[in-house]
């Protein structure tokens, strides 16, 4: 009996020790993956990590504790945050309507409403932004918080659209007509109806839009010159500078906003159909 | 009268349909359409507020004497086709493993690099492949190398391999999202078909399942192309202080203190739009030919 339980034990480990070799393009793409967060993971809590050493000699809470007793961080954390609220409101307020246009409604020229709309996509908004600065200049926008909340509008408001124009492509809008069968107001099947149903996509556009702004550097600087400073504008210049550690903790902000919308976006995404395969994600995410 | 009717019918549509879109294009059209035609306006010498009145294309002749601007374009070139070419060829064979594999964990794995922005994929690479860097110190611990300087400069470097393998980073799970979607559209029965018919494993890859997953796997290579040409953050992180790609040339010369340099940056800015914006009408001639559009 117990010659039977280690053999089945031996087995068991060699089949699994199979299973493993058999995986070893995938483990090592998942590496690949993991590879550059774990140095920013090590740095952002390590007190001493000496060059040819594998693992910090000492842990330490300094470069978190240096950010929060820091005003220009607090200030930059409230202001990231802040744009990038007003980003998401303000893409879904203008890409709901946009978007049940696009995929629930049929109208001449949809072809070339569907190009502007990719436009900012394909065309980096450098040279947009570029050229708007000394219009914004002119009008008092530069070197303001509205400003750049302005300019990351440019990135944020298409990603929004397509994704509640596939959204809404993907419905067949029969429940508004029964809603308004039994006597249901535009208004009322709008609130009642159509907004529960596109709400997860609308969560969606929201979250992306947020974290198209929460992402944006380039822009920020054109626009914000050294005056509006958020996470990203601090990450850049700790970057350029040589502080690991200070450059971790920053990092590790500058991951969370995302990396939490990444697990919301997957709860939804598997609450939301069963049927649905995990790779239609491909349709909600950004290049 | 029933046609008069409903061509009403399709007016008023076509009205509420304008009035539904009105904010979002407005945004679009003001913000994108007019900084473009300001960016435009500006590299042909128009800029009142700093008192050139001009309007000729000298900033376009310049650029193409200057050897500066030249190299940029090469790297810039350089960079956003290699980075292309690596992530889709490892994409294609990472969804094609993922297909064939069980494990369902690497999905969601996958999809990190893809929320990360990309300024810090640059720092957090700064950090792994650096002559200090986590790379350096795995070579040193297994003893090929005992000083930072004997690891080869991976970050700022000619090569541009930091910013190279940054891309490569983010992008790989974008493509192999979009090829495993494309997968999907591989039926079993065919690969089953010509496996009967007595199709090698190998014949079956590559003239069944490849041929149906290249639209796709171009769209993705297109936007990902697209998109390393005029991205910002990485290189200005990990590029070298000369040749600089043509985003960071762009901005460097925007910030130039002299406004007689301000032409030159717009153009740059432009050339940069145009090149992207040939590159876009490409891709959406081809993906309308391959009626992709259609249904997405």
């Amino acid at each position: 009996m117990g010659t039977f339980l280690i053999f089945r034990q031996r087995m068991g480990t060699f089949l699994i020790f199979r299973r493993k070799i058999r995986n070893v393009p995938i483990l090592l793409v998942a590496v690949f993956t993991l590879a550059p967060l774990v140095p920013v993971a090590l740095w952002s809590i390590s007190g001493e990590w000496r060059f040819p050493e594998l693992w910090p000699q000492a842990w330490s809470l300094r470069g978190f504790r240096h950010l929060l007793e820091s005003a220009t961080f607090v200030g930059a954390l409230t202001d990231s945050l802040w744009i990038a609220a007003a980003v998401a409101v303000t893409s879904i307020a203008v890409a709901l309507p946009a978007g049940m246009a696009i995929g629930g409604r049929h109208f001449r020229m949809k072809g070339l409403v569907l190009l502007i709309v990719l436009l900012p996509i394909l065309v980096p908004p450098l040279a947009a932004t570029l050229g708007i600065h000394e219009v914004f200049i002119r009008l008092g926008l530069a070197d303001t918080a509205t400003g750049v909340f302005l300019v990351h509008l440019i990135p944020a408001v298409p990603y929004a659209t397509l994704i509640l124009a596939a959204a809404f492509a993907g419905r067949s809008g029969d429940a508004e007509s029964a809603a308004r069968t039994l006597g249901a107001g535009p208004i009322q099947t709008f609130v009642h109806v159509t907004l529960p149903q596109a709400a997860p996509a609308i969560a969606v556009a929201a979250l992306l839009a947020f974290l198209i702004s929460w992402s944006q550097y380039i822009l920020t600087v054109v626009i914000g010159g050294g005056s509006v400073i958020t996470v990203a504008v601090l990450l850049f210049s700790a970057a350029t500078g040589d502080d690991p550690v200070i450059i971790a903790a920053l990092g590790v902000v500058f991951a969370l906003p995302p990396f939490v919308a990444l697990l919301i976006t997957l709860r939804l995404i598997a609450a939301r159909a069963s049927g649905i395969s995990r790779a239609d994600t491909a349709r909600w995410t950004p290049a | 009268m029933s046609r008069a009717g409903n061509r009403m019918l399709r007016a008023g549509g076509g009205l509420r349909a304008a009035l539904l879109l009105a904010p979002a294009l407005a945004v679009i059209v003001l913000l994108f359409g007019g900084g473009l035609v300001d960016a435009l306006l500006q590299s042909l010498g128009w800029l009142p507020a700093a008192g050139l009145r001009g309007l000729s294309l000298d900033a376009y002749r310049n650029l193409l004497g200057d050897p500066g601007f030249l190299h940029a374009l090469l790297l810039t070139v350089y960079v956003a086709s290699t980075a292309t070419a690596i992530a889709t060829v490892l994409s294609v064979a990472i969804a094609l493993r993922l297909r064939s594999s069980r494990s369902r964990w690497l999905l969601p794995v996958l999809q990190i690099p893809l929320t990360m922005p990309y300024l810090l994929a640059a720092a957090a690479v700064a950090l792994l492949l650096a002559q200090s860097g986590l790379v350096a110190r795995i070579a040193g611990a297994l003893g090929f190398i005992d000083e930072p300087r004997d690891f080869p400069p991976l970050i700022n470097d000619p090569w541009a391999v930091g910013i190279i393998f940054t891309y490569v980073w983010k992008e790989v799970p974008f493509v192999t999202l979009i090829v495993l979607a494309s997968l999907r559209s591989v039926t079993d029965e065919l690969e089953q078909a010509a496996r009967t018919l007595g199709a090698t494993p190998r014949q079956v890859l590559m003239h069944v399942t490849l041929p149906r997953i290249v639209p796709a796997v171009l769209i993705a290579a297109f936007l990902v192309f697209a998109f390393t040409f005029g991205a910002f953050e990485v290189p200005l992180l990990l590029g070298e202080t000369w040749p600089q790609t043509l985003p960071v040339l762009a901005w460097n010369e925007y910030r130039s203190i002299d406004l007689a340099d301000r032409p030159a940056a717009m153009a740059i800015a432009i050339v940069i739009a145009l090149i992207t914006g040939l590159l876009a009408a490409a891709l959406l001639r081809l993906s309308k030919r391959w009626g992709k559009w259609g249904h997405s």
